[in-house]
């Protein structure tokens, strides 16, 4: 059994599952229970001055039969008293002394920070999170996003925070910026351990159509909201490769957010530097109960590496997101679709038709058929297969690949319904690996059927 | 503006009909909306191929999953007139649902029919002027029959700006669409309220109680040298004729009914009661006989369905024996009733022998009692009609012969599909033999 705790800037954790600042850490009730579940650690919902919500307050995004592929929200920080919130987190740290309590917090002056990151600390916090996140109606009035968007802004309030914190202190950055490179850097300048992202996306859930009002509706109007769950996941893991690559930004602990629903999403961003995920949304779905499979699925997964910890785990993708310009240009796959396992839905043959490379056949077309339907490259070999399409589909059905005009693109194996149906295999290529850098390093980086000007202004001609 | 303002067709209450409940109702938005975002989308879909009509089936589900219903029931409808019906009562376990690339795979294919039934119910309730009729061209087409075929037909024809006769024999009109659908697939009043949406598309006229006959004797009668002489072209939709009999002892009287006759009266008569009927035997082995077996045991009959060969030389769907199964129908295989016992006159046995090639085997018999007998062994042609035009001919069994490609009798003027000319298949067929005729009507009209 693989070691699941994690140290957080030296803070102990019995697990990396941490519940992101949110609805589902409101009260003292929910996070004992959500402890009760199993999960390792909650960062209380942001206190600060309690505010007013409105009614509606979330937007859903469905795809298909599945609900909730996103999530949006227009709720506020706490709107609880500043003391209750207090009196129930102090009770929570003394029920479960080993689970990790973070404070999140959002005030806006040097007095209100040095007030709340003393009452906060005063229950037993363990780590103190600054939301300069939250990017709707709070960065109205110059907090959450606002900061986080300003690098001077968020590197002297967090100087503010370091000054004033006894424990460790969490800089939570908003993707609500053109680099995140700069707010990290800031935090780095102001000496913070660790950060936690993304906050949620401003987004807009819809427009109610009859009405003309965007989503959510509150009466006859709406605003921005803040996006999350499983559709906002490849943003975040980008995000967060841009941080931990980085040299300085890259030796922070980081706790990862954004759409991670189950372990294998929480594998994926520790492998890409987290220490720790918090989640939301897969809860707001679902319930407290998912952390069960969490625990258990990252488990066995680190078993069957062979890692002894989550630690080990830790950044072991980083090393392998490069620039574009670092990939080996003669790498070469192909797709191969196995007829034994396709259906003859033909969804491969349309999607590289109109959305690829015009490289798969239908079987059974004579030349002048294939060039009627667009293909303008002819396979001169026909696969002599058996077709044995699955009973009931017509065997015909099942279209092959043109192997030489396959550019691996992975299009016809991402539409196929079938899992394992269509593979990308590896073909040589022949050619010595070469990246693009290594092109424009030996001066063959100008393609022919280029531009005149760009040919001129390399002192070339043609 | 409507030319015609058409009937409406009532039927009396009490109907036996009016018990069953639909073996696939109509869905809600929510099951609707999750069936069609199961759906694959395939490209060059099975589906389409395996519909008689054609109908581009991928395309009318993404609409409703998109919420463009109406647009899901202008592709239905515009492939098919009689989408409404066709997705109550087509056979999609060997049609379009049969061809689901889901079926190869294993899984549960899309249930096509039903889909189909929630876009053109919900679309046609909301706005029955979907379609729309071209300018009137002068040209009249009368059709002969008022099922599924010649409905089909008038409603393509007047939609193209034509001005259309219908000649129904029977006072309800509709053929086998109201009179002859299991009622837990498709109810008359159903059938009639889609044949009367038919008929309001354009400029079609209903005659019912009016015999088409090779000479005039009267009132209710018209000639086809008439028909032929007052219309731009005829269509024939005439169907099939009465239940054959086995003709055997004991199969004259009361309590031996025709299979068709019977489904009929359960659909239309009010009053009629199986009172005294516990046990009841359905001879035959194809759909029809299937069906009226069904529907007995779900009148709480006893039902034995004998047939005289084996289980797997049956001509009705699989899927249909396994559902009548499932409502207690019991399938007697290789036996055949040679005679009907009766007692005061009434139905009280039937003598059964075994068979060996579909024939009795003399000293094997076995009397088993019975109340009630329905014969589901065939029809019999409407051949007298077709006769009656100059021309038309008959295959060897009795099926009015045609162009395949044209649906064009041996008389020019006069066009034929549906049951009198395929010897009996689905509603689907009768309207895709009449997209055929009608295009060919068309390019007639047109001079070609």
């Amino acid at each position: 059994m693989a070691d699941l705790s994690i140290d957080f800037c030296g803070v102990r954790s019995p697990n990396p599952f941490w519940l992101a600042s949110a609805p589902p850490t409101n009260t003292g009730d929910q996070v004992m229970r959500a402890f009760d579940a199993g999960w390792g650690g909650a960062v209380w919902k942001t206190l600060g001055n309690p505010i007013v919500n409105v009614t509606s307050r979330f937007g859903g995004i469905d795809y298909g039969n599945t609900r909730l592929m996103g999530l949006n929200n227009i709720e506020l920080i706490t709107d609880r008293p500043l003391e209750v919130n207090l009196r129930e987190m102090r009770e929570v740290k003394r029920r479960y002394p080993k689970h990790t309590l973070i404070a999140s917090l959002m005030v806006e002056t040097k007095e209100e920070w040095k007030e709340i990151i003393r009452k906060a600390e005063d229950t037993g916090a363990d780590l103190l999170e600054l939301n300069f996140g939250c990017p709707h109606g709070m960065c109205e009035r110059g907090m959450g996003s606002a900061v986080g968007a300003e690098p001077k802004v968020l590197e002297e309030i967090s100087r503010w925070a370091m000054e004033f914190a006894r424990v460790p202190v969490i800089v939570k950055l908003t993707p609500n910026v053109g680099d995140i490179l700069e707010p990290g850097e800031a935090a780095v300048r102001a000496g913070i351990p660790a950060l936690s992202l993304i906050n949620t996306v401003k987004s807009i859930m819809g427009v109610d159509l009859d009405r003309m009002v965007p989503l959510p509706r509150v009466g006859n109007a709406s605003t921005n909201g803040g996006y999350c769950g499983p559709a906002v996941k490849p943003i975040a893991l980008h995000l967060l490769s841009q941080l931990t690559r980085h040299p300085q930004v890259g030796k922070l602990a980081i706790s990862g957010i954004g759409g991670v629903s189950n372990w294998k999403d929480a594998a994926e961003f520790i492998a890409l530097g987290s220490t720790s995920v918090q989640v939301c949304t897969a809860v707001m779905h679902y319930g407290y109960r998912i952390v069960e499979d969490m625990i258990e699925g990252l488990s066995n997964f680190l078993d069957e590496k062979g890692m002894k910890s989550v630690m080990e785990l830790r950044g072991r993708a980083v090393p392998a997101y490069q620039e574009w310009g670092d990939l080996d240009l003669s790498y070469k796959l192909v797709a191969k679709i196995n007829e034994d396992k396709c259906i003859g839905c033909q969804l491969c043959y349309v999607a590289c038709m109109d959305g690829s490379h015009q490289c798969i056949h239908l079987p059974g077309r004579t030349e002048e058929e294939s060039r009627k339907a667009g293909h303008t490259h002819i396979p001169t070999e026909i696969p002599n297969r058996v077709v044995t399409a699955q009973a009931g589909t017509p065997g015909a059905r099942v279209p092959f690949v043109h192997e030489e005009e396959c550019v691996g693109c992975n299009l016809c194996q991402l539409v196929c319904p079938v899992p394992d149906c269509i593979t990308m295999e590896e073909v040589p290529s022949g050619k010595p690996p070469e990246t693009w850098n290594d092109r424009v390093a030996k001066g063959t980086d100008f393609v022919p059927g280029g531009l005149d000007a760009t040919l001129a202004a390399r002192g070339r001609s043609r | 503006m409507r030319v015609m303002e058409p009937k409406r067709f009532e039927l009396p209450p009490g109907r036996a009909e009016e018990g069953f409940k639909d073996k696939k109702p109509l869905y809600n938005f929510g099951e609707a909306m999750a069936e069609a975002n199961r759906c694959l989308y395939c490209s060059d879909a099975p589906c389409i191929k395996a519909c008689p009509t054609a109908i581009n089936i991928p395309e009318f589900i993404r609409k409703i999953g998109t919420g463009n219903v109406r647009g899901a029931a202008r592709t239905i409808l515009t492939a098919n007139i009689l989408g409404q019906s066709c997705a109550q009562v087509c056979p999609v376990e060997v049609l379009c649902a049969g061809s689901c690339v889901y079926t190869g795979w294993g899984r549960e294919p899309i249930n096509i029919g039903r889909l189909q039934r929630y876009a053109v119910e919900n679309t046609l309730a909301k706005t029955p002027d979907l379609l729309k009729a071209k300018p009137p061209t002068g040209k009249r087409i009368a059709l002969v029959g008022s099922g599924p075929a010649s409905i089909a037909a008038a409603g393509m024809l007047a939609l193209e700006g034509h001005t259309c006769i219908l000649y129904e024999r029977k006072a309800i009109p509709g053929g086998l669409n109201s009179l002859g659908i299991a009622p837990y697939k498709l109810k008359s009043p159903e059938a009639l309220r889609e044949m009367e949406w038919v008929l309001s598309l354009g400029r079609i006229e209903l005659r019912t109680g009016v015999e088409v006959v090779e000479q005039a004797k009267g009132p209710g009668q018209v000639a086809t040298s008439e028909l032929l002489a007052s219309h731009d072209a005829v269509f024939l939709g005439l169907g099939l004729g009465a239940d054959s009999r086995l003709n055997i002892p004991g199969e004259e009287g009361e309590g031996v009914l025709g299979a068709t006759l019977l489904i009929e009266r359960i659909k239309t008569e009010p009053g009629l009661t199986l009172q005294g009927v516990k046990r009841a035997m359905v001879v035959g082995g194809g759909n029809t006989a299937l069906d009226i077996a069904h529907e007995l045991a779900l009148l709480g009959v006893e039902v034995d369905m004998v047939y005289r060969r084996s289980e797997k030389e049956m001509g009705g769907y699989v899927h249909e024996l396994d559902g009548a199964r499932l409502d207690g129908v019991r399938l007697v295989e290789n036996r055949q009733p040679v005679e009907i016992l009766r007692k005061d006159g009434k139905v009280v046995a039937v003598k059964l022998a075994a068979t060996r090639d579909g024939k009795p085997v003399p000293g094997t018999e076995e009397v088993v009692p019975i109340e009630l007998v329905a014969m589901a062994i065939g029809q019999e042609r409407a051949t007298g009609v077709a006769k009656a035009f100059p021309g038309v001919e008959l295959d060897a069994r009795g099926r009015v012969k045609v162009d395949a490609a044209t649906h064009r009798t041996g008389n020019a003027k006069v066009w034929s599909g549906g049951d009198c000319v395929n010897g009996g298949k689905e509603v689907v067929n009768a309207v895709a033999e009449a997209k055929i005729a009608v295009l060919d009507i068309q390019r007639h009209l047109a001079g070609e």
